[in-house]
């Protein structure tokens, strides 16, 4: 087993032994992930239950088939507090500088947090799928269409890696991170996740609508086969192709800058 | 052909704005011994570390460390050193075991050798039977010394230990000052700064006093006590009160020094025991019973402020 996944590449293997060394970190201190999960559980709960009776889906369609999706999302999104915590932690406790001074290329750095942030994700999107089920979510289209929502969850998640990564290294103070969690709240608030669009102002509609999250939920609803709350607009018929638009614009854009600050911390 | 040198370091420079924390740098370290970079809070001390780890680029100069030059061959650096910073870098969720497993395949060794290699330092670090407990629950010694233990998964030939005691116990700092002797025994070359100068004393075979970026002198322990010239004859007295009475009593050509906490008065002594002798008869004329009397060598920490103070002065 271990030597099929060991790939032959120096700086896969060591990406795939950092990433190892996560997992390591889920065995011997699992409450973190469990709270993060429960976290998870909660908001479903909290929206699902306590808000959901009082919001209206535009298009009609019953709200915990909205909700769910944009639950999927929003996820993904805060998965990046994640990222860059670990990014940052690494930096402040001179393990960064350990494995710059080490012979191992930077980006077996990128891959570790990469295949360990991927994998927290994944476990915790089964567990939502697997809550949402309960609560009476139900995808109603095929597997081939949900297996494809689940690809784009995962395909923004990997988008918001690299903005973890940049962030993580270029601001590595215990602020910067605070200052992280509290505005992914309204990055992931302003957005269709919870409510459509079309039911906010003009101008604030506009906004939550061109929030690369809002492309993520409306395709995965799609595909999923839940409501979308869009009745007109681009969205109605973009909302895929901007889903895979998005995290690549994002990606293009941090990936380098990760690299980027990476390189800088030789000043 | 490999240099004679471990470490060579010539005119490194490095600024951060408008402080250079790199003036002129230059250094040489033979194979095999310890040399000690002392200074004060902001000297540079870790700003060369980094630069010759690899680190950090500097703005000019030439470094090479273990035959390698440190601008155009970083990689090859990295294989022969190993860098034990401020801050012990180590997971401290995983366990001792976990710990040097992960770095030694990352290091390229295989499981099982990696496994086998941290068994061996976990051992000779006296960390076995701490090897599966997550490494939050050690002590700092404990964590410094499995920190250490990282940095010698490939047998460096020359290791770079930052401030490798600040902030431990005297027991902790004991444990690290035997680790980095049996470290050297066995032919490593170790750069270690220090803000101590009883730890550059009992470690360093050389020492470098470090002053705003360049080293203001080098030399052994001893030959750095001899700049400073003259023995020191200290008096203790019982009453703080007395000391200006001995201070008067037992000046000869320079100013004595009064220590109003310890009770004493230092002398500098150029003649020696015929300093001492004048100064037990003076003593004895004005009718003062000093507790103690000594005639001993100028310490390190009087080396490294003179040092400094004429630096800072010029």
């Amino acid at each position: 087993m271990t030597t099929l996944l060991t790939p032959r590449s120096p700086a896969l293997r060591n990406g795939w032994i950092l990433t190892q060394r996560e997992l390591l970190h889920w065995v011997r201190q699992p409450a973190l992930p469990i709270f993060g999960l429960l976290f998870s559980i909660m908001l479903l709960l909290m929206f699902g239950f306590l808000f959901g009776g009082a919001i209206e889906v535009p298009g009609g369609g019953d709200y915990i088939n909205f909700l769910l999706p944009g639950m999927f999302t929003l996820t993904m999104l805060f998965g990046l507090e994640g990222t860059m915590l670990a990014m940052s932690t690494d930096a402040t406790k001179g393990i960064t500088d350990r494995f710059r001074s080490m012979p191992i290329h930077s980006s077996a750095v990128a891959f570790g947090r990469c295949g360990a942030d991927m994998a927290s994700s994944v476990l915790n999107l089964a567990v939502l799928i697997v809550g949402g089920l309960f609560i009476g979510w139900r995808i109603t289209t095929d597997l081939g269409s949900a297996l494809v929502a689940v690809a784009l969850l995962l395909w923004l998640r990997f988008a918001l890696l690299w903005i973890g990564i940049f962030l993580g290294i270029a601001f590595r103070s215990p602020a910067a991170t605070m200052a992280v969690q509290v505005l992914v709240w309204p990055v992931g608030f302003l957005s269709n996740v919870f409510v459509a669009p079309e039911t906010m102002p003009g101008w604030l509609g506009a906004i939550a609508q061109w929030n690369p999250i809002s492309a993520t939920a409306t395709a995965t609803r799609q595909l999923f086969g839940n409501p979308t709350g869009v009745t007109s607009g681009w969205m109605t018929e973009w909302a895929v192709p901007m889903a895979l638009l998005w995290p690549l614009v994002l990606t293009l854009v941090f990936l380098p800058l990760s690299a980027r600050a990476y390189r800088h911390l030789r000043r | 052909m490999p240099s004679p040198l471990s470490l060579t370091a010539s005119g490194l420079h490095k600024r951060y704005g408008d402080v250079k924390a790199l003036d002129d740098f230059s250094l040489d370290i033979p194979p095999g011994t310890i040399h000690g970079l002392l200074g004060p809070n902001g000297a540079g001390k870790s700003t060369a570390v980094r630069a010759l780890a690899t680190l950090i680029d500097v703005d000019r100069g030439e470094a090479s460390v273990a035959g390698h030059n440190v601008r155009t061959s970083p990689a090859k650096v990295r294989q022969r050193i190993g860098l034990v910073g401020q801050a012990a870098a180590v997971d401290e969720i995983l366990g001792g075991t976990q710990n040097l497993v992960m770095f030694g395949r990352l290091f390229g060794l295989s499981k099982s050798a990696a496994t086998a290699r941290a068994a061996q330092l976990l051992n000779a670090f006296d960390l076995t039977e701490a090897a599966g407990r997550p490494v939050s629950g050690y002590s700092g010694g404990m964590r410094r010394r499995l920190d250490i233990a990282a940095s010698l998964i490939l047998s460096p030939a020359v290791l770079f230990l930052d401030e490798p005691t600040t902030g431990l116990d005297p027991r902790g700092r004991n444990e690290v000052w035997r680790t980095i002797r049996t470290i050297a025994a066995q032919g490593t070359t170790v750069l270690l700064t220090t803000q101590y100068l009883d730890e550059a004393d009992q470690l360093a075979d050389s020492i470098s006093v470090m002053n705003a970026g360049h080293v203001v002198q080098s030399g052994t322990p001893d030959e750095l006590k001899k700049q400073l010239g003259a023995d020191r004859i200290v008096i203790t007295v019982t009453d703080a009160a007395e000391l200006a009475r001995v201070a008067a009593s037992v000046r000869v050509h320079t100013e004595p020094t009064i220590d109003e906490a310890g009770r004493s008065v230092t002398i500098e002594a150029p003649a020696g025991t015929a300093a001492l002798m004048a100064a037990v008869r003076a003593l004895d004329d004005a009718g003062i019973e000093p507790v103690d009397l000594v005639l001993r060598r100028p310490t390190l920490d009087e080396v490294f402020l003179a040092l400094t103070a004429q630096e800072n002065a010029s």
